[in-house]
């Protein structure tokens, strides 16, 4: 079954320029390194990673909410990369975002009726009174009621205003949702009703999520494909039971024995990492993994490895799987 | 309606619809009767303001009748509860009408210097690029000369009078509302409800007009309301070095200037203009505290 692509990022790029004065050279930092990944209609793609690894970035750029280095998006056929802002303000009622800081997304001087109001305003669609009527019939949709209409978000519980956020960007009905950390700010409590309630959303109105966070109990729950990223490269991408069941790429593998255990019984081999994350504006040579990598090889210091596919749409961007795919798998389980 | 988002609808605490003007109104005045110096202050500006308007219908005597065998009458004789100048004239009643001319400089002042002030900020801090840096550079250039020397060079140039102090008042005093404005629209741009904006496909003028803007009120408030001071007393300066209201017309500062001669044989002739001078510019001050110190948490998020 070969479903439709509705987004497509290709050897996307976001640099970020730090100048140190006068006479000395500029940093750049490559907050995103040329990543590419494709997400079909109706599925729920995560981007995971240490915080700093460019998911965020990631995610902005996509919706040119910070202009690209370089690379193409192409969504629905429209590189937005190289939209001019006007295009892609029309393009923007097919896209949308909920943001992660529920308390710092919403204007404190708009009541919620001015803040769902405004997408529909903005797009021109529909009268007034249909306007009224669709922002009262989301409020329901997304949990409040309409006697919220008239209240300032600082009159809201993070959760409430989460689903104001969420109500903000599926008012338009868009098809498209990017959603950096829609959780990560919200009581555990509050978490689990926020993602039922995207789900259940995704059901209703048919969308498709770009599904940002470093949280991998979340990502298993309601993710359909995974990307992991290090230092803004993706260094594997699978199917989310797949990546969580055969993890490849070592990183992937540390990060998913950080995962707390469900059960005191349960025996888990936690990969420990060395050192820190380094700075992404003087990544190491090679796979930038390297210096952490608990089976690094001679090569992973001197050349970045090229991505391979390992079937079922599993790919990874690791030297030890563009040898011989048996031997080395067997050889970093017992590093 | 699924089971799960009925739950969560059935969550929600009841409210109480209240009516929102009634409500904000009432928690401004509660929450300014808990500060005394607010209150003071207020008290002080209302009082201002009622002089101000009815000044020449609550005086006791002509402001501008000169009495010469009534002259340098000291305070509490014959009927001059603040005494006489040195022409005759009641000094209450050129207290009270001279209080229109500060009230009209102080609000006008600021109207004009905290539009044009706010306009540049606006454009400076949103538009940023070569616009910013040309801009401040002349805001620079203009804070580095002293406030009073620059509105007294302008007074030289374009003469004295009521209308042409608040020209100069005004020139001198937009640049502290451009430097606050941008600042703050420095802020505000980078907020996410402003990047949630660009997502959602709000033009930019919109971003500007419907968010930025009404963000920026209570900041401009609270200048607006401590600068009054300031203009006030710089109405003052500038009236008592000549350049402002002329004689005879009442005015604080010229009183002051008229009265300084007698100051060793008649304190009253200066102590009084004196005094209105403080407390009007007092109680503006205590009242834009209190603002600054009830609205800025907000302003914060919350």
């Amino acid at each position: 079954m070969k479903q439709k692509v509705l987004l497509s990022v290709n050897n996307l790029k976001k640099y970020y320029d730090i100048p140190q004065g006068l006479f000395k050279e500029k940093i750049i930092v490559k907050a995103v390194d040329d990543i590419s990944f494709t997400i079909t209609k109706g599925e729920t793609f995560a981007l995971v990673g240490e915080s700093g690894c460019g998911k965020s970035t990631t995610g902005r750029t996509i919706l040119k909410l910070t202009e690209p280095t370089g690379g193409r998006i192409i969504f629905d056929g429209n590189d937005i990369a190289a939209l001019p802002y006007k295009k892609m303000r029309t393009l923007r009622n097919r896209m949308q975002m909920v943001f992660q800081d529920p308390y710092a997304s919403l204007n404190p001087k708009k009541t919620v009726r001015e803040i769902l109001t405004e997408p529909l305003r903005v797009h021109k669609k529909f009268d007034h009174d249909t306007r009224l009527k669709k922002v009262k019939s989301m409020l329901e949709i997304v949990g409040l009621s309409e006697y919220h209409l008239d209240r300032y978000p600082h009159e809201f519980s993070g959760g409430q205003r989460q689903r104001i956020g969420i109500a903000r960007a599926v008012i338009l009905q868009p098809d498209f949702i990017i959603a950096d950390e829609p959780v990560s700010a919200l009581d555990v409590s509050v978490q689990s009703q926020v993602i039922n309630l995207m789900l259940e959303l995704q059901k209703e109105f048919e969308l498709t999520y770009l599904f940002i966070s470093h949280d991998l109990s979340v990502i298993q729950h309601m993710t359909d494909r995974v990307a992991v990223m290090y230092l803004g490269k993706i260094v594997e991408i699978a199917k989310t039971e797949d990546l969580f069941t055969n993890p490849k790429h070592p990183y992937t593998k540390a990060l998913l024995s950080a995962v707390p255990i469900t059960h005191p019984k349960e025996k888990k081999e936690r990969i420990i990492l060395k050192g820190d994350v380094p700075s992404p504006a003087n990544p190491p040579s090679g796979c930038t993994f390297h210096p952490r990598c608990p089976a690094a090889l001679d090569i992973c210091k001197t050349q970045a490895p090229k991505t391979s596919e390992h079937g079922n749409s599993h790919s990874v961007s690791c030297h030890l799987y563009n040898k011989i795919e048996e031997e080395i798998p067997h050889a970093i389980s017992h590093s | 309606m699924s089971a799960n988002l009925e739950k969560a609808f059935h969550n929600e605490p009841a409210a109480k619809i209240k009516s929102k003007k009634e409500s904000s109104i009432y928690r401004f005045f509660a929450n300014l009767f808990r500060s005394w110096t607010g209150t003071l202050g207020f008290i002080i500006i209302l009082g201002l303001l009622f002089i101000s308007i009815f000044g020449p219908w609550i005086t006791p005597y002509d402001p501008l009748y000169a009495d010469f065998s009534k002259k340098l009458l000291p305070p509490m004789t014959d009927g001059h509860l603040l005494g006489t100048d040195q022409l005759g004239r009641d000094i209450l009643s050129r207290i009270i009408v001279g209080a229109r001319v500060s009230v009209i400089i102080g609000v006008l002042t600021v109207v004009i210097a905290g539009i044009f002030g706010t306009v540049v900020g606006i454009i400076s801090g949103y538009f940023r690029g070569w616009v910013d840096v040309v801009l401040m550079r002349i805001v620079d250039v203009q804070l580095s000369f002293p406030f009073i020397l620059l509105v007294l060079v302008i007074n030289a140039i374009i003469g004295a009078g009521l209308r042409n102090i608040i020209i100069s008042l005004a020139i001198g005093g937009w640049v502290i509302f451009a430097r606050m404005i941008r600042s703050e629209v420095l802020a505000l741009r980078e907020k996410e409800f402003i990047t949630a904006c660009v997502a959602t496909g709000v033009s930019r003028f919109e971003i500007l007009f419907r968010h930025i803007l009404p963000n920026l009120f209570t900041p401009l408030i609270i200048l607006a309301s401590l600068q009054i001071g300031t203009f006030i007393i710089a109405e003052a300066s500038v009236s008592f070095l000549g350049f402002g209201v002329q004689p005879p017309e009442p005015a604080w500062g010229n009183m002051l200037n008229e009265g300084k001669d007698y100051i060793f044989s008649s304190w009253w002739l200066i102590t009084f203009p004196g005094i209105a001078i403080i407390i009007a510019a007092l109680g503006v001050n205590l009242f834009g505290d209190w603002l600054r110190d009830t609205l800025d948490p907000e302003l914060k998020g919350e």
